[in-house]
């Protein structure tokens, strides 16, 4: 039995270093977007916050559309997405307390160098689909509910296609997140919306950039939500209000504005615009 | 974790975040196992040292379960975790108890499994020599696990391999939190989504190297108990 006790006493020693690690001080949960976490903010907001009131912020990055059905289940104390369609119906269903604006950065399309839909440089974002689509150029959506998706979506209605109906070979819905979505475009030369956060911070580049930039139809404004506790008592009312305080607060706003990549701004705030 | 560093930096500076993750591994997938064992052994002997209706069959399921897709046990175990879900009192879900559970029912079938098929060996070539002695069904239990332990060890190592290596359940029930709950193996996920292929793959190295460790240590113990036994 040797070997088993010796296991067994490793195991026992892990779990005892490892104690630490399972106490709950004051922290929250806050489901996010993989936007938010891929482009590093986070890891620059947090340690500010934590400095600050002492409160723990574990952050579960997801899409939009998961991270709010983590907060409709009760497991997570703040959402901190970008839909608003879908933020407002979270709110009006009773889920969340109140919606808060935070902060807006805008979508790029991204593409190989080579260009073979020959919309590199242009403005129009709803005529540049129209020609890749015309050209079957292809494409990778990320087809998974996320913010980036909706907003991709949205851009074909305007554009007048019904992508459902419409996409052929040329348009690959891989259904993942930001990062796997420009992975694959970059291993198959292939046009992808993008959020600049994530494209700023994204290494695999290969034969990728920016073909289109600055249409205001691009543009991607976060909200965050206290999950309302009257739905789920487990909610940390007051420790996930005093994050939503603090990232609205003028303190808050300036730490969003100075996390820069290569001396680049990723997310301008916005807290005290209206109507956004 | 920084990301513009290589991984054979981060190792030799033995960056506190990579070792945080290590040891959470390390814990998640062992505790793992050691709770597989405490269920899946007994079992994996009772079922082969008993006879019953629907044996077979119990066998034959016991066995398809070594192949349990760990993204669906991650699915249940968030359902039955999450606050809305028949366990949410419990508080647990994006922490390293939940963890713990989805991979050790994602490790117990294994265990019990090779269990079962070693001790049904055993029995057949000791069951003459324990009748004749005359030892009760308890006693023969224990007699055939400590006989067949050697054997039973290398079950648990596959098991430990099933678990350090998943991480389509632990990102589910762990949620990948930063200096929580982010294990090895959805640190390679998260770094492969930020594109940065060479830490992901460093971060991989770091992860074979850790499991070649442990089934050294294993290997070594189990020389040593060897020896200790004559």
């Amino acid at each position: 039995m040797l070997t088993r006790r010796i296991l067994i006493a490793l195991t026992a020693a892990a779990f005892i270093a490892g104690a630490p690690a399972f106490a709950q001080d004051k922290s929250i949960v806050v489901s996010s977007t993989t936007s938010t976490q891929d482009s590093g903010l986070f890891g620059h907001l947090l340690p500010l916050f934590k400095k600050k009131t002492g409160i723990d912020v574990k952050v579960v990055s997801q899409g939009t559309g998961q991270a709010l059905d983590t907060g409709r289940r009760g497991d997570a104390d703040v959402v901190f997405v970008h839909a608003r369609g879908q933020e407002e119906k979270f709110v009006a269903d009773g889920f969340g307390v109140k919606r808060y604006p935070v902060m807006y950065n805008d979508f790029v399309l991204i593409g190989p160098k080579s260009d073979p839909a020959g919309v590199k440089g242009t403005k129009d974002i709803v005529a540049a689909l129209k020609t890749i689509k015309s050209k079957n150029a292809a494409f990778i959506s990320r087809g998974d509910k996320s913010g980036t998706h909706s907003a991709e979506l949205n851009l074909w209605k305007v554009a007048g296609i019904d992508i459902a109906a419409d996409k052929g070979p040329w348009y690959k819905e891989i259904g993942q997140g930001m990062g796997a979505a420009l992975n694959t475009a970059s291993a198959s030369n292939a046009y992808v919306l993008a959020d600049r956060g994530t494209w700023l911070s994204f290494k695999n580049r290969g034969e990728l950039d920016i073909v289109v930039e600055g249409d205001n139809r691009l543009f991607n404004q976060y909200g965050v939500i206290l999950v309302n506790p009257a739905k789920h008592a487990n909610v940390k009312k007051s420790e996930g209000q005093a994050f939503i305080d603090w990232i609205v607060s003028p303190e808050g706003q300036k730490a969003i504005a100075d996390y820069k990549i290569n001396g680049q701004q990723l997310f301008f705030p916005n807290a005290t615009a209206q109507g956004v | 974790m920084p990301t513009d560093t290589s991984a054979l930096d981060l190792i030799l500076r033995a960056d506190p975040a990579l070792v945080g993750i290590v040891r959470l591994s390390l814990l998640v997938s062992l505790s793992a196992v050691v709770l597989a064992a405490l269920i899946g052994i007994p079992l994996g002997a009772l079922i082969a040292l008993t006879r019953f209706p629907g044996r077979n069959g119990a066998i034959v399921l016991l066995n398809a379960l070594m192949g349990l897709p760990p993204v669906v046990v991650g699915l249940l175990v968030y359902l039955m975790l999450s606050r809305s879900g028949p366990l949410g009192s419990w508080g647990i879900l994006f922490t390293p108890q939940a963890m713990i559970i989805a991979q050790s029912i994602l490790v117990m079938p294994i265990v019990a499994a090779l269990a079962r098929q070693t001790i049904e060996d055993l029995w057949e070539e000791y069951r003459d020599e324990l009748a004749a002695l005359n030892v009760g069904p308890v006693r023969r239990i224990f007699t055939l696990i400590y006989d067949a332990r050697f054997s039973l060890l290398t079950a648990l190592l596959a098991g430990f391999g099933r678990a350090a290596a998943e991480v389509g359940a632990v990102i589910i029930v762990g949620g990948n939190i930063d200096g929580f709950t982010r294990t090895m193996t959805t640190a390679i996920a998260l770094e492969t989504s930020k594109g940065d292929l060479p830490l992901a793959i460093g971060l991989g190295m770091v992860l074979i190297s850790l499991v070649i460790v442990v089934n050294a240590l294993a290997w070594g113990a189990r020389r040593a108990s060897e020896r200790y036994a004559g």
